[in-house]
């Protein structure tokens, strides 16, 4: 086709359509309604598509009359109101009831035809046959709809995974009180955090608080392994150095060639002791253990040197005994809590839970762990990994100051 | 958050005039009676708002739980009036709302003049000798076809939608918004829409009511006005020479016209 010669004259035949053929045999349908939908102009596509008859429609059909029941609902309550305020409605799936009962998925999009002045005279509808885009659509959404499904089901097992990972219920520890707690930081993966508080031989009780590195299926793993070694160890000496020697053992075999498998964790035991209690505590690289004195003032019991458990054949741990006293209390929490971000580039720390902590005089167990779940709440978003809690508090003796 | 946020309540019209409270029915919003506001601004005080869920409502206020029963929706309404100290409202409902004004005026019946119900519909589905125009097959097509259009909605848009009402720079994109909802929010509206029967609340109401219906309306057909109408003891019925389901758009001169010559005050 030279520049400026136009359309070459063969080609120029083949497009002289007349608008009428243009109109009544393009490839879509074309209809156009009165404001109440009654059908005044229809192409020949569109009649074929519905199999219907030109005489028995114009002027006698609503053009939504030809929709499906459910369908015409969604045109009078949602198409019609829209093309009224906008004068034009684009893009809408719906299905047309074509002859001898089947159904054609279409999309429509209407502009209503204005005189002079505004004032609306007619509706004009283009339809488009829309079966193989209405399947894959109708993909689209089963595949959403399962995917949603799926997502579910992973957060509903993880949730059984890790309730089976924590005691169920804190048993009752005679002239003490305990409470814990546990905050997930996603829904859809296990977290790595553990606690537990059981009974020994004796009048004595087990404790244990730790972190495994890593989380999800592979730390789920590692927790079960840990709380049933631990929980079996402290039974066969309560010492808690002996218990975490023990653990260090089993992880750094189970470790040996694979993923390697490693914690933190405080464990201990408690005893009565006159009106109080005595702990005694081992730390495996864990965040200090925070005091509470009946007098309002506050402590970090660190247990430096401890080393990591399950990462070395030998692993060193450190001990410490501690008295409570009636009004004292003892928390232990994992990292998700003082690793909590702050701001860019800065996290919440250890001293800040003591500052923040103290004054809860006298304290219990179940005060301060409420205290730190306000604690996390004010954190929010800044809690990027899974949080543990445990505390244990003797009671304050009648006619201690409230 | 305050329930004029939350619903999107927008009071206009004659301040020192008698309330009218027009409540939107199902698929769009409080713009739905652009077009009969301004011909009852100059006597009345019109007060609209969108329902949770719709239009320029919070969003994060509507949970599946609640907003599974039409109580719910009447409880929003008789919040808006109790904050806004509104009195001897004529509270006009369409649609879906005829029923949430009737739940409504039937706890709190001192709060309400008047009652109007455009094309009410206590029940839509079939039932025995009650014909409500639909089978329940019908309404699991309606959300199919809900399913397969998010009119202006996407989770995209939806959150600069939110945090821009009536920016209109963002004309363009805000095409389909008087109806956009939340696919799910969609969902959980037309079942409660659709599948509530409220037939037994109407001998309830004592409040002084209008039904107001239209010649074919493919949604509360003439048979389900006369219901309602014979339900509600003392009401009155008018037909309007309308078309569809919303003759608030389709014909605005009428609707307005009927709702204040029953609503009186001029």
């Amino acid at each position: 086709m030279s520049g400026s010669g136009g359309i070459e004259p063969e080609l120029s035949a083949l497009l002289e359509d007349s608008v009428e053929d243009l109109y009544d045999n393009a490839p879509c349908g074309y209809v156009s309604t009165l404001l109440d939908g009654t059908i005044v102009k229809i192409n020949a596509t569109l009649l074929r598509w519905l199999g219907l008859e030109r005489d028995a429609v114009v002027g006698r059909t609503s053009f939504p009359d030809l929709l499906t029941v459910g369908g015409r609902i969604y045109y009078e309550t949602h198409f019609a109101p829209l093309l009224h305020m906008q004068g034009e409605v684009g893009g809408v799936a719906l299905e047309l009831r074509a002859a001898e009962g089947t159904r054609l998925p279409v999309l429509l999009t209407s502009a209503v035809k204005t005189d002079a002045g505004g004032k609306a005279q007619l509706i004009r509808t283009t339809v488009f046959a829309a079966r193989d885009r209405r399947t894959y659509e109708e993909e689209l959404l089963r595949a959403r709809e399962q995917a949603e499904r799926e997502r579910d089901r992973a957060q509903r097992l993880a949730r059984v995974l890790q309730q089976t990972l924590l005691p169920p219920v804190l048993p009752e520890v005679p002239g003490m009180q305990a409470a814990a707690y546990y905050h997930p930081a996603s829904r859809d993966q296990v977290g790595g955090d553990f606690y537990d508080l059981f009974p020994l031989p004796g009048d004595t009780w087990g404790f244990f608080l730790g972190d495994v590195s890593g989380k999800g299926e592979n730390a789920a793993v590692v927790t079960s392994l840990i709380r049933y070694t631990l929980r079996g160890a402290a039974v066969f000496d309560p010492d808690p150095v002996s218990v975490l020697a023990h653990l260090n053992s089993v992880l750094y075999q189970a470790s040996e060639g694979r993923y390697p498998r490693f914690c933190t964790v405080i464990c201990g035991s408690v005893r009565p002791d006159g009106d109080g209690a005595v702990l005694t505590l081992a730390g495996g690289g864990h965040t200090p253990a925070l005091v509470f004195r009946a007098d309002g003032t506050s402590s970090l019991l660190h247990l430096r040197g401890g080393q990591l458990v399950g990462a070395l054949p030998e692993a060193r741990f450190v001990t410490a005994e501690i008295r409570l006293g009636p009004g004292d209390a003892v928390l232990l929490y994992t990292d998700g809590l003082t690793e909590a971000r702050t701001g860019a580039d800065s996290w919440y720390s250890e001293e800040d839970l003591r500052d923040e902590l103290g004054g809860l005089a006298p304290a219990t167990a179940p005060g301060v762990v409420e205290a730190v779940i306000r604690v996390l709440e004010d954190l929010g978003d800044g809690v990027e990994d899974d949080t543990a809690l445990l505390a244990l508090s003797v009671p304050a003796l009648d006619g201690d100051r409230a | 958050m305050d329930v004029v946020s939350r619903n999107n309540v927008v009071v206009t019209g004659n301040e020192a005039g008698p309330v009218v409270l027009l409540a939107h029915g199902f698929g769009c919003d409080q713009n739905l009676w652009r077009l009969v506001v301004p011909l009852l601004a100059e006597t009345y005080r019109v007060v609209l708002f969108d329902h949770v869920g719709a239009g320029l409502s919070d969003v994060a206020a509507w949970t599946a739980e609640r907003y599974s029963s039409l109580d719910a929706y009447a409880d929003d309404v008789l919040t808006i009036c109790r904050e806004l100290d509104l009195r001897d409202v004529v509270l006009v409902g369409h649609s879906v709302s005829a029923m949430i004004a009737v739940l409504a005026a039937n706890r709190e019946p001192e709060r309400f003049a008047k009652l109007v119900l455009l094309t009410p519909s206590p029940r839509y589905v079939d039932d025995g000798d009650y014909r409500g125009g639909f089978s329940r097959a019908d309404i699991d097509e309606l959300l199919d076809a809900l399913e397969a259009n998010y009119l202006g909605w996407s989770a995209v848009m939806a959150p600069v939608i939110m945090d821009n009402p009536g920016r209109p720079e963002l004309g363009q994109e805000l095409t389909n918004s008087f109806c956009r909802t939340d696919p799910e929010i969609a969902r959980v509206f037309a079942r409660v829409t659709f599948l509530s029967d409220n037939r037994s609340d109407l001998a309830k109401v004592t409040v002084p009511t209008l039904v107001v219906q239209c010649a074919r309306d493919a949604i509360a057909p003439r048979e389900v006005g006369q219901f309602v109408h014979d339900q509600v003891r003392g009401s009155e019925l008018v037909t309007l020479d309308a078309v569809g389901h919303c003759p608030q758009l389709s014909a605005p001169e009428a609707t307005a016209a009927a709702i204040a010559e029953f609503a009186g005050g001029r």
